[in-house]
């Protein structure tokens, strides 16, 4: 198990480090840049370009910058913000747990809802539940998560005025109700699109699992059907739904990132988006680290789950 | 003794055109898929015909005209350009970006997945590797990324789509591969002397088609989604010109003002979206029911 552990935990930090690479030498190399908007501004002269290209270290080899960021990065200097100069760590760990709150709650909404949806089609196959099931899904899966949302405002914060229409909570504040009525309609749009992969994958595990020898036995031995369900049957669909989870991570803050700038959430999606206007590069590099790093650890998590769950993977996977 | 046991094992049929068609057409939902698709294509292929105005001639006079009033089935918008016409020109754009970013992600995905595996060894390891980084970056955020440093048209978005969606057909063509290699097919035309460029793309090529052919539908649908998200960010295909997802850049104002204006563009993004999806579903199933639910 231990040299499982340290070899999956390796490869992701290989898998970060080539994120890293990819992601500065993407920014670095692309055309323009933060000062190009000053280059047409007729009362900023050349030498203050080249003063503030100086100031800011843009002036030097990408290689050169790249591993004083690097270094930075892991010494918990993430760099400053090139508009208005805060650091870069402060801005983005500030817009963390906003981004949590709402990826946590759609992910706990998609598993439950998901979950659930995904049995009763496979045990309700080819019926009526779970054609509508599987459809619904498919057509959740398709949908343009912002146009979703803005119809979900347009419905329920605008024509009905049941809920409010963005932000995280009322300005003043306001307790715990005020805000989970903010979270409500984003945690619905984000969680929806989750909702319909949980439900199609655990459809299809579970219509897998149904049809083995095993459960028939257990149905033989006359245990009751739920039992058979949710113990035999789902626990042998955990392995690969706890894979899914993991694998569905860049999906989740992918649409987190649409979510938020619909809702105006205050989290890391609206920070990148706003960021990517100005090309904020110390921030924008910060997200999309910290968006990795998400992935890559919910990824390694995931791993570690399914070796506990299913012995056989960490005995012939090292 | 082999000759009677030959004469009594009846082989498996196999799997004809009409097998695959019958199965797919089992899909109703697919079947209305195929339907839809062929009508947004004719639409967007005929714009030009079909649209009863210029999608960028504007009249200010009828601003925000409703649906069926001023002579406009869908109305207008923001600036009396008729939402209609622009749809028929947008679906142009998005399908085009669509089918063109998933050529890309064919053409990418194959090469990397067949070069990875035929050659193995570090090359393999190398670009595998690449694969696997590539999948840690969300799709939408490097893409966001990508985008706004360069000059976006229908060709250069197309191609930053299809270059971060490549990684699903390079697994699936490197598994297969792997699978195929030490088929006794391949040995035989190695041995005939064939060249590797010939070797991947007689032998190898026709026996990925069925789960290519599956994932590349699915990206189509995934590319027209993701044109739609940077488009309404605003770094997708720039006004006037119109694509399905930029003609909601404005829908949250608009959904106060006229809720039509922001309902259409975002209903045919779905139905086309929704149209691949249900065609890559049923094609799995038809092609290969080994891979169903896969």
């Amino acid at each position: 198990m231990l040299r499982y552990l340290g070899g999956r935990i390796g490869q992701s930090l290989l898998l970060l480090l080539g994120v890293s690479v990819i992601g500065f030498a993407l920014m670095h190399l692309a055309p323009g840049g933060p000062l190009a908007v000053y280059t047409l501004n007729p009362t900023v002269t050349a030498q203050d370009i080249a003063r503030v290209k100086h100031e800011f270290g843009l002036d030097q080899p990408v290689h050169v910058q790249y591993v004083k960021w690097a270094f930075g990065l892991l010494t918990g200097n993430w760099g400053y913000s090139f508009f208005g100069g805060r650091p870069v760590g402060g801005i983005v760990l500030e817009r963390l747990p906003a981004t949590l709150e709402l990826m946590g709650s759609s992910l706990a909404l998609a598993l439950i809802i998901g979950i659930a949806s995904g049995i009763v089609a496979a045990v309700r196959r080819n019926t009526v539940i779970d054609y509508a099931t599987t459809t619904l899904a498919m057509l959740a899966l398709s949908l343009p998560t912002f146009w979703f949302g803005l119809l979900g405002i347009y419905v329920f914060a605008q024509t009905l005025g049941w809920l409010p229409a963005g932000g995280m909570a009322s300005t003043g504040g306001g307790g715990v109700p005020d805000r989970l009525r903010h979270l409500l309609l984003p945690m619905l749009v984000l969680g929806f699109v989750l909702v319909a992969q949980w439900s199609r994958y655990t459809r299809s595990a579970m219509l897998e699992i149904l049809s083995q020898d095993y459960i028939r036995t257990a149905e033989a031995k006359g245990l009751r059907p739920m039992r058979v369900l949710l113990g035999h049957g789902l626990r042998a669909a955990l392995v690969p739904l706890v894979t899914l989870a993991g694998l569905q991570l860049p999906l989740l803050v992918g649409g987190a990132l649409v979510t938020e700038t619909v809702f105006s959430w205050p989290g890391m999606g609206l920070l990148f988006v706003n960021a990517l206007g100005t090309r904020d590069y110390p921030v924008l590099m910060a997200i999309l680290m910290v968006g990795a790093l998400v992935v890559v650890v919910g990824n390694l998590l995931a791993d570690i789950a399914v070796a506990v769950i299913d012995p056989r993977i960490r005995l012939t996977h090292v | 003794m082999s000759d009677i046991l030959l004469e009594e094992i009846p082989l498996p049929a196999p799997a004809g055109r009409s097998h695959v068609l019958r199965r797919f057409v089992r899909h109703r939902l697919a079947v209305l898929g195929v339907v839809l698709i062929a009508l947004l294509g004719i639409g967007a292929a005929g714009a030009p015909w079909l649209a009863p105005h210029d999608p960028d001639e504007i009249a200010i006079s009828e601003r925000y005209a409703p649906p069926f009033t001023a002579g406009r089935v869908l109305g207008a918008d923001d600036l009396g350009r008729d939402v209609f016409s622009r749809l028929l020109y947008a679906g142009r754009i998005s399908l085009a970006v669509g089918v063109a970013a998933m050529l890309v992600t064919l053409i990418v995905g194959f090469a990397i997945g067949a070069f990875a595996a035929y050659y193995g060894g570090w090359i393999d390891t190398l670009l595998m590797r690449l694969t696997d980084v590539m999948l840690c970056f969300p799709s939408v955020f490097l893409l966001l990324f990508v985008a706004a440093f360069v000059t976006p048209g229908l060709g250069s978005i197309a191609l930053m789509i299809g270059l971060t969606c490549w990684m699903e057909i390079a697994r699936i063509v490197h598994a297969q591969i792997l699978a195929l290699k030490s088929a006794d097919f391949i040995a035989a035309a190695e041995l005939a002397g064939a060249p590797a460029w010939r070797i991947v793309l007689r032998q190898i090529l026709p026996n990925t088609l069925a789960p290519i052919l599956v994932a590349a539908t699915l990206n189509t649908a995934n590319a027209i989604l993701l044109e739609s998200y940077i488009s309404f960010l605003g770094y997708g295909i720039q006004p006037p010109q119109a694509s399905w997802g930029n003609m909601l850049t404005n829908a949250q104002s608009d959904f106060q003002v006229d809720a039509w204006l922001a309902f259409f563009p975002g209903l045919a993004i779905t139905l086309a979206v929704a149209s691949f999806n249900f065609i890559g579903d049923a094609l799995r199933d038809a092609l290969d029911p080994r891979l169903r639910d896969a």
